[in-house]
């Protein structure tokens, strides 16, 4: 629905038309900046901000993807989704959430698209299948690859959802039968936005739409294209478990002592050291816990081809690092050990890649 | 090895003790709103802090709530869903949750002030409620 439909265009006339007060807006504000990791004291400045914000078009494709990004999204609530999408977005196209199909479903996208050219924000789920011309995914008679072209070229900015979009994810596992590839490698004329993770955090993708309506502008990203608020620091530096790994304190297997006792679960291939994103603190399922706190450890899905970087359940340091000297070590050095890891997670990816290492049952 | 049990009785059971996860957390974010609360009192400053940021071990959440206890002031708002504003035990020291129409959290903070901003009326809520009254007052007449 457009603009003019609704009979508004800032959210500050769509919020005096419904008869919101200025303090149930700064509550509002006050959960936006939780979800953008602003400072909470923020929330008058963002609410000045978003008074005058332009309700941006958007429209979702989603290519080679499970709809887990888009499960993901709709079990966000903060702010809740309703809120997120209808007041303050326009979502002109999205093929699982929108009530028209067929001709209709891509009339609307057709006309979104040449109304708002040059002004929409892209958001893509799903890798995009580029062996054989494409023909692996098709929507609508046409080819995932085409459809990504003719939208980008009048997107304001581009947002890759998921480890698909961003950086190839399961489809892209080896032996990658249809020639998958992240949207970064096809388009390299716009700004992209890569918010990974299988699924990512929805308040993750709540929060960079935020940001963008708050300030006009996508947030500041890492070398991977991530925002930094999210994507900034590891799960490892973030955990909870993390005095154990520092006094050298692991669990050995699921079920021992050590796991008991809520000990550091690098011994069982947690991936957290190498692995960036904000489950440590946002959580899942509303705040109620993230893998680690369930008693699992991280399998890294944030970061580029986790699926092919070997077992979820052998150590970040074998068989190149020695984890006995780790362990022992890692009260002194800390932080440097993760540094360490990191390269050496790199070089067993390689590996890994080159070998595709499976999973046994054993390992489990 | 021994052969899989098929006996729940057979699992043993541990109570975790009450400190058992406890991080550090606690102690590390009571000193900060202890600074705080000391910059409160000198000169006026007020801060926030976001629990949803913290990286909160089993437990901590609630072992902070039982450290700060609960004082003399309750206030409910409802507003785009219900918002809970509770003076701690410290005076100056509110702990303010936010809940949307669903009823989850949306967010959730520890606010060192004299009043905690939410609760202070709105400039522009006064203005348009001044209007509102005076319409009530031009239709009653003389």
């Amino acid at each position: 629905m457009d603009h003019e439909t609704l009979g508004y265009e800032t959210l500050g006339e769509c919020l005096a038309q419904q008869g919101i007060s200025r303090r149930a807006f700064l509550k509002f504000c006050t959960a936006m900046a939780t979800l953008m990791a602003l400072p909470p004291g923020s929330a008058a400045a963002i609410a000045e901000a978003l008074i005058k914000a332009k309700r941006p078009s958007v429209i979702w494709l989603s290519f080679q993807e499970c709809t887990g990004c888009t499960e993901s999204l709709t079990r966000s609530h903060t702010p809740t989704l309703e809120s997120l999408i209808f007041d303050m977005i326009s979502l002109d196209y999205h093929h699982t959430l929108q009530a028209a199909s067929g001709y209709g479903a891509e009339k609307s996208r057709e006309d979104a698209m040449q109304k708002f050219f040059g002004k929409y924000l892209l958001v893509v789920d799903g890798s995009v299948p580029v062996k054989d011309g494409g023909i692996y995914s098709t929507i609508a008679g046409r080819t995932n690859l085409d459809l990504l072209q003719e939208a980008a070229k009048g997107a304001a900015a581009i947002i890759a959802v998921g480890s698909c979009a961003s950086f190839g994810g399961i489809p892209n596992a080896k032996p990658n039968p249809t020639g998958a590839v992240p949207v970064s490698e096809l388009i390299k004329d716009k700004p992209i936005i890569n918010i990974s993770g299988c699924p990512p955090i929805p308040a993750v993708i709540a929060g960079v739409l935020a940001h963008y309506l708050t300030f006009g502008e996508l947030p500041e990203l890492d070398d991977l294209g991530r925002p930094k608020s999210f994507y900034g620091e590891t799960i490892h530096d973030r955990c909870y478990r993390r005095p154990f790994y520092d006094q050298g304190k692991f669990a050995k297997s699921f079920d021992d002592e050590g796991a008991r006792n809520g000990w550091c679960l690098f011994e069982l291939g947690c991936k957290g050291p190498t692995t960036h994103n904000a489950c440590a603190t946002t959580k899942w399922n509303g705040g109620t816990s993230f893998p680690i706190e369930s008693g699992h450890g991280c399998l890294g899905c944030s970061e580029p081809l986790f699926w092919d970087a070997g077992s979820f359940y052998t150590p970040l340091s074998a068989p190149t690092a020695n984890i006995e000297s780790i362990a022992a070590g890692s009260a002194v050095v800390g932080a440097g050990i993760a540094v360490a890891l990191s390269v050496a997670d790199r070089a067993k990816k390689r590996r890994a890649q080159q070998a595709h290492e499976k999973l046994t049952v054993k390992e489990l | 090895m021994s052969p899989p049990s098929n006996n729940l009785k057979d699992i043993p059971i541990y109570a975790q003790a009450e400190e058992a996860y406890s991080v550090g957390n606690i102690r590390a974010l009571l000193e900060e709103i202890a600074a705080r609360l000391e910059k409160l009192d000198d000169n006026g400053e007020t801060w926030m802090i976001d629990l949803n940021s913290l990286p909160f071990a089993p437990g901590e959440y609630e072992q902070l709530r039982q450290a700060l206890g609960q004082g003399e002031i309750s206030a409910r708002i409802e507003a785009i869903g219900a918002s809970e504003i509770i003076e701690t035990h410290y005076p100056g020291v509110w702990w303010v949750t936010h809940y949307n129409v669903e009823g989850d959290t949306v967010a959730d903070m520890i606010e060192i002030a004299w009043l905690p901003e939410i609760i202070k009326s709105q400039p522009e809520d006064v203005h348009a409620g001044l209007q509102r009254l005076k319409a009530q007052l031009n239709e009653r007449g003389e």
